[in-house]
């Protein structure tokens, strides 16, 4: 199927955000890394692992009436980091945003080891890993320096 | 506020400038000089694991500077218990103390701790993490041994996976130049992550399973206990163990100036007939954990340690 064809698959949107270019089969992480649940109000079209010229497979979300700010797309650097985004208002793009790998993922997930100080829910300091390399993406946590596995991550969310 | 939780947080001169600083106060560690240099400091000795040496020494090294120790003594009758975390435990130590000696079961508790408190934080141990105050002294110990670091062969031996005392001191001894080899059963290697961290950072490394072959060109032999609990049953560690115990014959093919150091307590990997051996240097190993740490206080405490020790000093 053409790529047009890929975003008609959901009809489009008025108001919102378009994230495209998914890794196949990571739409739903996303939506868990950006806190959207079935208990919010604002109607949400995701498909998942259609073709893709650039990429084999991919995954769409699109997110009506809500405009993601630039530092909740940033959380998606884990599983999406070159996902595109874009505004919609009134049926056309209104901006492109860029998701951006900062040094330091804090509070988007846990760190996966078992022995480290915070796998106490209790303690209260942000939970932070520090990202090592880029490509391909490797993270440690700051606190107990362990190596972080990916996967593992997503697992671990918030 | 920074504190000692990695060998990171030293650059390499600042390494060699604390164990020279610790070369001066040996008078004043051995009790032979009083120089109250921290008097009036306050240290909490935070140890929620068991600790002997560690404990002790940082204990004696603050008394012996002239200042004094707080405890949180057993965990088992500590707000611990209660279910008071670790960040609400430091703020309360905070207020109380100048500098805070910790020890903690948990990975990265002592960094935790540093980015919680506003007193410096001196890692005693978190987890199979980290131990940078044992990587000073073990290298205070091979300098005054060999009296230089560059250019030594140093063999880590017995269990490198769970010895957080090794890991810490792999990363010192590559940067600061001696070639390491690590020795141990293929179930107790050195983490990955740690080998392939010394390698991105230019060292070379030699693992093998085979101690004894290491003996003759050794400049030091560093063993560590390998535990029971770390194996499946009794047969698979006696078969483990027995290849990773050194006796007095076993030396006879070793330099004479090659040292046996071990972080204590030793079980059975050390055979007492090494002790009276000119390669034995574990008991001054220990000894050595005050000097260092009477040095790496008085630096998170800013407090400069004289160049004449003995004239800046009183008689006790």
């Amino acid at each position: 199927m053409s790529q047009e064809g890929n975003m008609r698959r959901v009809t489009a949107i008025k108001n919102g955000t378009v994230i495209d270019h998914i890794p196949a089969g990571k739409a739903l992480s996303v939506l868990k890394m950006l806190g959207i649940a079935g208990d919010m109000s604002n109607p949400v079209s995701l498909v998942m692992n259609v073709p893709s010229k650039k990429m084999g497979g991919k995954d769409i979300i699109k997110v009506e009436d809500r405009e993601l700010t630039q530092g909740e797309l940033d959380k998606l650097s884990l599983v999406a980091p070159d996902a595109s985004v874009a505004i919609i208002r009134a049926y056309t793009v209104a901006e492109k945003l860029e998701i951006n790998l900062t040094e330091e993922v804090v509070n988007v997930a846990r760190c996966t080891f078992s022995n480290c100080i915070t796998i106490n829910p209790r303690e209260p300091l942000p939970h932070r890993l520090i990202v090592t390399k880029r490509e391909p993406l490797e993270l440690r946590c700051r606190y107990c320096g362990k190596p972080q596995d990916i996967d593992g991550l997503i697992d671990s969310l918030f | 506020m920074p504190g000692l939780i990695t060998m990171d947080d030293l650059t390499d001169e600042e390494i060699i400038s604390i164990l020279d600083d610790a070369e001066r106060l040996l008078p004043v560690a051995r009790g032979e000089l009083y120089l109250p240099l921290l008097k009036g400091r306050i240290l909490g000795n935070l140890f929620f694991e068991p600790s002997t040496r560690t404990r002790m020494s940082f204990e004696t090294a603050m008394k012996r500077l002239g200042g004094d120790v707080v405890n949180l003594g057993d965990v088992k009758s500590s707000s611990v218990v209660k279910g008071e975390t670790l960040f609400d435990m430091i703020q309360m130590v905070d207020g109380y103390t100048d500098i805070i000696a910790m020890r903690h079961p948990r990975q990265g508790a002592a960094q935790y701790a540093c980015d919680s408190a506003k007193v410096p934080i001196l890692n005693g141990g978190d987890g199979a993490g980290h131990h940078p105050t044992q990587t000073m002294l073990d290298l205070f110990t091979i300098r005054r041994a060999h009296g230089k670091l560059e250019g030594l062969n140093v063999v880590l031996a017995g269990d490198l996976r769970y010895g957080r005392t090794v890991h810490s001191l792999s990363h010192a001894l590559t940067r600061l130049g001696c070639n390491v080899t690590f020795a141990s059963p293929e179930s107790l290697r050195m983490p990955e992550e740690i080998v392939s961290d010394l390698k991105d950072n230019g060292a070379e490394v030699v693992e093998t399973d085979d101690l004894f072959g290491q003996i003759n060109t050794a400049d030091v032999i560093y063993m560590t206990r390998i535990q029971k609990e770390r194996f499946p049953d009794e047969d698979e560690y006696a078969k483990v163990a027995g290849a990773y115990k050194l006796h007095a014959k076993d030396l006879d093919v070793a330099k004479p100036d090659m040292i046996i150091m071990h972080p204590l307590p030793r079980v059975d990997e050390i055979h007492p007939s090494v002790d009276s051996t000119r390669h034995a240097c574990y008991f001054e190993q220990a000894f050595n954990g005050v000097v260092a740490r009477m040095a790496l206080m008085c630096r998170l405490l800013g407090v400069e340690v004289p160049a004449d020790v003995e004239k800046a000093g009183g008689i006790i």
